[in-house]
């Protein structure tokens, strides 16, 4: 339970530390924050082994950090630089950690679910007990290749847990513009995929409980979904709110914001009798790790000129 | 064995690759649809069907798109997939996971995730195909930097390009050609395993002029060569096979030996490979060109159905040896 505040913890604290950098002229890339939506990633990856291998969306952070991926690296390749885990080339929104088992980021809507299927296929194919997980928003189960990719991993019974997380809008659009119902594993089911919905998602508590239950269904090479529903308290990309654009309402955010993963969890802490001095050094110990990423990154070289030309490939 | 003895068609030269490919290494397999059966892909896959069975020889949904990111999926945790399609017209259907997938992820992680991705798809000509199941569409793909493209002209290079693609690191997509004389075309085919490098290749050494070629037009040029040897005119053939890696040099090194350029494509001329050949030449070897290139493509029209107007859509060798005789004055 300590471990799923502090992994929480370390994703908000990176991601504002990401909006600090936005007031200065650090940051030339559009940074998608997951300020709000930390308690999916966390929640999810909790219920994962190590070697459980995980595909993601322009929106990483957080699930990048969450699977143990490193810090440093990711400060890094956000700032452009040589040492990040992409050397520069593909900036935020394709970050991975191989060695933590974030296979790829892809900012293209979807087209990682396809990924996490093949990653499957291959598990299976080589007798490997891993599971992949693709991390995706409401937004992808508009595209195509979603449904390709949930029809292949059912009729072929692979390892893949799906995990949409519904935060209601797809950059500015609204689901029910968008959708036939704000509610998505309806449609999904007929599929012989098993779901769950779960209507609070920023109860990291319940997401591990359930992601639990669905990672041991998916370790049986049956395909799973979860439709976890959240919140970005952010813009879509970028360091501040949005309210005044007026795409949604103020009293909607506060909904959320009185669902705040952190607050959440803290009444249980509040309950189990952990002080607040037990997060305060959480703080304190995520911090001295940021100042050393951000030192890191900020000291590291940039790629040199050379590298524009490197590792093309065809 | 003696050479006589093994005569393969260009389709069975393929299907040998695929076959060798599956036996040299377990990563390998192949997804498609309908490649498990008699009618699916000509027949080309049944020899690995037969051998590997639904495990590694996958009947898939029709899901284009869904299938490549699945196929680079699988690549990513090492696999060696091989996915076809039954003609290049439905590639288009999966241009997001070729060409902003498959050949950029190597690049955007700093060299670290390699596809060894081999697609490998058809030019399905014959009359009645018509405008979504003839077409010849390896301009379009070869427009990307990260992935390879080829067209074999030769049942040799059928086997020889698809063992390179499938065995290289990084995507590669891979163009046979159906129509005849090409397809039955029977050859010496040498029975082990061989590559064939990612260069394109002086077929026939001449004088006067340099033709390049791209997939089945070399048998057209080469079918115009015995005419116009004949009449004292000696042309060198260059088959392209690669639209990429694009091997410029040969022809380079050609058009300053013999000053005059055409190229013949089975694709359209706007934004085309011809086009890129011939501004190359014009950018490297202008001083030695002693008339302007002339190309011949098809028609800038979608290819008809009707048998009474498509044999006027594709390059005849008499249009070669034509083109050749007015550039030759």
């Amino acid at each position: 339970m300590r471990k799923l505040y502090y992994d929480m913890l370390r994703i908000r604290l990176v991601e504002e530390k990401l909006a600090e950098w936005y007031q200065t002229d650090l940051i030339k890339a559009p940074v998608h924050l997951s300020i709000g939506q930390e308690a999916v990633a966390v929640g999810v990856m909790a219920a994962l082994r190590p070697e459980d291998k995980i595909v993601s969306t322009h929106r990483c952070h957080g699930h990048y950090l969450a699977k143990g991926g490193d810090l440093k690296r990711m400060m890094a390749e956000i700032l452009g630089k040589a040492t990040g885990c992409c050397q520069g080339k593909g900036g935020t929104m394709h970050l991975f950690d191989d060695k933590a088992g974030h296979v790829i980021s892809i900012p293209l809507v979807a087209a990682s679910i396809a990924f996490a299927v093949g990653l499957a296929l291959s598990f299976k194919m080589q007798g490997e007990n891993k599971i992949a997980v693709a991390f995706f928003g409401d937004g992808a189960v508009e595209e195509g290749i979603f449904w390709e990719s949930l029809n292949f991993a059912s009729v072929h019974h692979l390892p893949v847990l799906f995990v949409c997380e519904n935060n209601l809008y797809a950059t500015h659009s609204p689901i029910l513009r968008r959708q036939p119902s704000s509610e998505i594993v309806s449609r999904i089911k007929p599929h012989n995929v098993y779901c769950q919905r779960l209507e609070d998602a920023n109860n990291v508590l319940e997401v591990r409980r359930i992601s639990q239950a669905l990672v041991e269904i998916t370790r049986q090479n049956q395909p799973c979904f979860l439709e976890a529903c959240t919140y970005r308290l952010r813009e879509h990309w970028g360091p501040g709110e949005d309210w005044h654009l007026g795409y949604r309402t103020r009293e909607e955010g506060e909904y959320w914001v009185a669902k705040c993963p952190f607050k959440q969890l803290r009444q249980v802490f509040d309950q189990e009798g952990i002080p607040q001095s037990e997060i305060n050094a959480m703080e304190r110990l995520i911090n001295e790790e940021i100042d050393a990423a951000v030192k890191f990154a900020i000291e590291s070289p940039p790629p040199s000129r050379e590298e524009l030309l490197s590792e093309v490939g065809g | 064995m003696a050479r006589d003895d093994r005569q393969l068609t260009y389709k069975e030269a393929a299907a040998e690759a695929l076959l060798q490919a599956m036996e040299k290494d377990e990563k390998v397999f192949l997804m498609g649809e309908g490649v498990d059966n008699i009618t699916g892909v000509y027949g080309q896959v049944l020899p690995a069907y037969k051998k590997f069975g639904p495990s590694r020889v996958i009947d898939t949904p029709i899901s284009e798109n869904g299938l490549t990111g699945l196929a680079i999926g699988a690549a990513l945790d090492g696999m060696r997939p091989i996915l076809i399609h039954q003609r290049n017209d439905f590639m288009l259907l999966a241009m997001d996971q070729m060409m902003n997938q498959a050949a950029n992820l190597r690049y955007a992680s700093g060299g670290h995730h390699q596809v060894p991705l081999t697609i490998l798809s058809f030019v399905a000509r014959r009359p009645g195909e018509g405008v979504q199941h003839s077409h010849s569409l390896q301009s379009v793909f070869a427009h990307f930097p990260g992935i390879k493209v080829g067209m074999p002209a030769s049942t040799v290079d059928a086997k020889g390009m698809l063992l390179s693609a499938i065995f290289d690191d990084d995507p590669v997509i891979i163009l046979e050609h159906r129509h005849n004389p090409l397809y039955d075309k029977k050859e010496y085919v040498p029975e082990e395993y061989y590559e064939t490098p990612f260069t394109a290749n002086v077929v026939v050494s001449g004088q006067n002029i340099t033709i390049v070629t791209i997939s089945i037009a070399l048998v057209n040029a080469l079918e115009a060569c015995g005419e116009l040897n004949s009449k004292g005119i000696h042309p060198e053939v260059i088959d392209l096979r690669w639209l990429r890696p694009f091997d410029i040099n040969p022809i380079i090194r050609s058009v300053k030996k013999t000053g005059r350029l055409m190229v013949v494509d089975t694709g359209w001329k706007i934004c085309s490979i011809s086009s890129e050949i011939i501004a190359q030449v014009c950018e490297y070897a202008y001083n030695y060109l002693k008339c302007p290139p002339r190309r011949i493509t098809l028609p800038d029209a979608p290819c008809p159905a009707s048998q009474f107007l498509e044999p006027y859509y594709h390059p005849t060798t008499e249009m070669i040896i034509k083109t050749i005789r007015e550039t030759m004055v």
